[in-house]
């Protein structure tokens, strides 16, 4: 009877043309550079060039004579608008944080003073004219220069930001290694990594109206940092619009305003003209936020047949002086184990202050744990004696023993780490390799594989200040379009095309009839935007019940208007229809028309217009598990790594776009392949960030990326539509995965150390015997 | 700071405009003719992101000065797509592929493929992928673009 309804158009699942490449790949997008203002104003900073000491002098008489040259700001002009600066968790900074340094220096890179002036070109030049002079003192630079050295911020009692757990391993853990047949220990020495967005960060500040503020900035949420400025500045919200159209990467390090945005905004009030920030390279690179310094050391006990039976890590971060966290990392040991089965874990873990750029967020945080925890593994298999992928088998959570609550406190009840493990070993002929790399051995060539899993906390939500519900507010116009206004934001993450494709699903409209408006801190609702591999599954679900919400009320207005009943209305393609009366059907269009402009044509008491919002607060957390395989070949004469192969297989739940979700495991995986092979921010012993430019730190490139190859599994989370976060895991299983397979390709030189990243020369000396 | 003027064709249209001699052809299509579309990222000739076509030729817009471009025809990432706005083949093809995610490189990106298969040219892959040893993306891994320059070649995603 319902044979010539068109078939319901499934838009959830489908590789789609994204909806921000016709802008994209046009030139036609809006980053922040690209805005401008009359009268607008250009700003550029100075900078510390000494990581610790007293400021001695700074004369910037010269600098003001500058033509072109409108104010210079030091933080005594800038302490005229008190600004109460928080960590990303909301909560006050402890360090003594000004937004240009006052009277003290703690790292190089620290904004000393501010030129405003026609154009970044006289800014810059103006800048070069200052006079700075600094008495130096001995920096703080490492972890152990921490730990000893006199304190970072003076008055505070020591260098220690947060502490966690305790030094001594409590007895039940030393009691399990006693007993244990082997106790395996992997020390991890992580270095510094410059996040490195594509686009720096930059932002142009406009004071208007009364107390009113717009603010165009390169961020990961406009509404966060709307949150932020109205409770740094003391400000109503709704004084405050910030808007973000396009975003050329963030990875964490856009969280949230930091110091030079806010001296920025600040100045902007100050000064009543629009100003513009844009952050050079080198800025870039040496005084924006870092990320991952730690060191690590993860010490397991095995019973005989290599079932793990306690743990215990300790942990340092590198904070640097001033931190978007102030904090130790406690994820590291919140989330080591929730993919094993482990009686005991104990910990201790500090965040330091040094002298160095503090850190700030990047893609997977608290990754450090798989990639100690997965290392480690591959060393205890070597040193029992057993295959790598067996022990993950022996010991690997599985679906009969859920629910299982670990000793952090983690309860987890649908991962899949060991259906993702069966999927991957699968696809990837291990016997055949291990042959394969036996013939190779005795060429003198070294393959290597590497096998890891885990699962990820995503989404989470409710639990942490900033990282909370989002909303969805979806209108059929009278046209018969529908507009979503959501809270969602997109650093290349692609969440117009997703959002698009849940509402046009569950809708039942046209993917191309649906617009998503984000970007925009004057629309929609709060929500942190992209942290915490959240977007796709918190906005998934809003989106989702929103477009249901928004069917039903269609179909309770045309079964009024034409006299049916509501469950005989069915939503496809922008068309109403009835089932049994297939000459009835109507668009969409017709319905929205009405609901916008003929009241009384309404059912009785009905809200008028076609609308409908849905702020979804999700379970606290839901986890992502995947399993990764990597082979490489180590050239023994260059200490080149080669990657041969590479296969990903992650259980995100429902997928809304395949090539999306491929899209974010392969930017993190090629960060990873960065972190271990390539990239680091060394400091010298004066506290001098050395890599200043794109050929000091090497970022992945073409040729250091293999083809990626991906199984997906699709087990439904318990949000609404069943997805799982994605956008992290590549950057936390991938380090692992790598460092896995060149530990596995030059075992036959011994056990290599992790202490990254793997450049061909550490490798080479690993390989010619020269242990540090 | 001495300023010259100078001028050239971008993208078909003919300008004239004054630029001190330290200003980069970069910044100068952004700033004084508003071709925002070439994005400037790192600025010193490393990423490729700001790479425009000068004569035909990919070039690092942050490493050229505009008083060099006096008399060139440039063309830059908003000429590219046909005047009814078809897209190019080498946007087609990134778009086809998901070979951009935030887009801050895609205008180079799109640039050097585009010179490279100009007027005909049908360059294998392996001249197509040595060129991008010249551009860094962050985002995507490279897969997309990879895909891409597949597609380009004539050998299939």
């Amino acid at each position: 009877m319902t044979a010539t309804v068109a078939p319901f158009r499934r838009m959830v699942g489908q590789r789609v043309p994204r909806k921000e490449d016709g802008r994209l790949l046009t030139g036609r997008g809006q980053y922040v550079d690209d805005v401008r203002m009359p009268g607008l104003l250009h700003c550029a900073f100075l900078r510390s060039p000494a990581a610790r000491g007293r400021i001695a002098r700074l004369d910037i008489a010269a600098a003001r004579e500058l033509p072109g040259v409108h104010a210079i700001y030091t933080q005594a002009d800038l302490a005229a608008v008190p600004v109460a600066m928080t960590t990303f968790f909301f909560t006050p900074i402890e360090a003594p944080l000004t937004l240009l340094a006052d009277g003290r220096v703690a790292c190089v890179g620290d904004p000393v003073a501010m030129v405003i002036a026609e154009s970044r070109a006289i800014a810059e030049d103006a800048v070069a004219l200052i006079e700075l002079e600094i008495d130096e003192e001995d920096p703080v630079v490492t972890i152990a220069d921490a730990q000893g050295g006199p304190p970072v911020h003076p008055g505070r009692p020591s260098n220690v930001a947060q502490e966690m757990g305790l030094p001594e391993v409590p007895e039940p853990v030393r009691a399990a290694f006693a007993r244990a047949a082997h106790v395996v220990t992997r020390t991890i020495r992580h270095q510094r990594i410059a996040q490195s967005p594509m686009e720096a960060r930059g932002c142009v500040a406009s004071a208007e109206g009364a107390g009113e503020l717009t603010i165009h900035i390169s961020c990961q949420s406009p509404h966060l940092v709307a949150r932020y400025v109205s409770s740094a500045l003391g400000m109503p919200q709704e004084a405050i619009r910030v808007i973000a159209k396009d975003v050329g990467g963030a990875f964490g390090l856009k969280n949230m305003p930091w110091r030079e945005e806010m001296a920025v905004i600040v100045a902007a009030r100050l000064f009543r003209r629009p100003l513009k920030w844009i952050e050079d390279r080198f800025e870039s690179l040496t005084a924006s936020s870092h990320a991952r310094e730690q060191e690590i050391t993860l010490t397991a006990g095995f019973d005989a047949g290599g079932r793990l039976l306690a743990a215990h890590g300790d942990c340092h971060i590198n904070n640097g002086a001033w931190p978007m966290g102030e904090d130790c990392n406690i994820a590291v040991h919140m989330f080591m184990w929730p993919a094993y089965k482990l009686p005991a874990y104990s910990f201790h873990t500090r965040g330091w202050y040094t002298n160095t750029m503090g850190l700030g967020g990047y893609r997977g945080p608290w990754a450090l744990e798989s990639l100690v925890r997965e290392t480690l593994l591959d060393k205890a298999a070597r040193q029992i004696g057993i295959d790598p992928i067996a022990l993950r088998r022996r010991n690997l959570v599985t679906a009969a023993d859920q629910p299982m609550t670990t000793t952090m406190d983690i309860t987890v009840t649908d991962i899949t780490p060991a259906e993702c493990l069966e999927k991957l070993v699968a696809a990837i002929d291990v016997p055949a390799f291990r042959r394969e790399q036996v013939a190779a051995r005795e060429q003198g060539r070294y393959l290597g594989l590497g096998v890891t899993a885990y699962v990820e906390p995503t989404a989470v939500a409710g639990i942490m200040t900033p990282l909370t519900g989002e909303t969805a507010q979806l209108r059929v116009e009278p046209n018969g379009k529908v507009v979503a206004m959501l809270s969602t934001h997109s650093q290349g993450h692609g969440t117009a095309t997703t959002m698009a494709q849940v509402i046009a699903d569950r809708l039942g409209v046209a993917y191309e009839d649906v617009t998503v408006f984000e970007g925009d801190s004057s629309f929609g609702s709060y929500s942190p935007g992209a942290a915490g591999s959240r977007q796709g599954v918190i906005a998934g679900g809003a989106s989702w019940r929103a477009a249901e919400l928004l069917a039903d009320k269609v179909k309770r207005i045309a079964a009024h208007l034409y006299n049916a009943s509501v469950e005989a209305i069915t939503i496809a393609d922008g068309m109403i229809h009835i089932a049994g009366a297939p000459e009835m059907s109507r668009p969409l269009r017709e319905v929205a028309e009405i609901a916008h402009g003929e009241p009384f044509r309404l059912p009785e008491g009905m809200e008028t217009g076609l609308e409908a919002q849905y702020r979804y607060q999700p379970p606290p957390m839901t986890f992502t598990s995947a399993a990764h395989a990597c082979v490489v070949e180590v050239d023994a004469d260059t200490g080149f790594v080669t990657i041969k192969r590479w296969v990903s297989a992650e259980d995100c739940g429902t997928i809304i776009n395949p090539g999306i979700v491929e899209g974010q495991i392969a930017g993190g995986l090629a960060q990873a392949i960065g972190q271990v092979l390539l990239e680091h921010m060394p400091y010298d012993k004066r506290g001098n960030p050395l890599a200043a430019t794109f050929k000091d730190y090497l970022m992945p490139a073409y040729g250091d990326v293999p083809d990626f190859e991906y199984l997906h599994a699709n087990t439904p989370s318990q949000t609404i539509g069943g997805m799982r976060g994605v956008g992290e895991g590549g950057a936390i299983i991938g380090p692992p995965t790598l460092a896995n397979a060149i530990a596995d390709a030059l075992s036959p030189f011994g056990e290599l150390e992790i202490d990254l990243p793997f450049s061909p020369s550490r490798l080479l000396d690993f390989i010619e015997g020269k242990r540090p | 700071m001495s300023e010259h003027r100078i001028e050239l064709t971008v993208n078909g249209r003919r300008h004239a405009a004054t630029a001190e001699a330290r200003t980069s052809l970069g910044e100068f299509l952004r700033e004084a003719l508003g071709y925002t579309g070439t994005h400037l990222a790192c600025e010193h000739g490393v990423c490729g992101a700001c790479t425009v076509m000068v004569d035909g030729a990919a070039v690092r817009a942050c490493l050229m000065l505009a008083v060099q471009a006096d008399g060139c025809a440039v063309t830059t990432i908003e000429g590219l797509a046909a005047p009814d706005g078809t897209l190019h083949p080498v946007q087609q093809a990134l778009g086809d592929n998901y070979g951009l995610q935030c887009g801050f490189c895609t205008p180079g990106v799109a640039i050097t493929l585009a010179a490279l298969t100009a007027d005909g040219a049908a360059p294998g892959i392996g001249a197509l992928e040595a060129a991008m040893s010249g551009h860094i993306c962050r985002c995507t891994g490279y897969q997309g673009i990879r895909r891409a320059i597949r597609q380009l070649a004539g050998e299939g995603a």
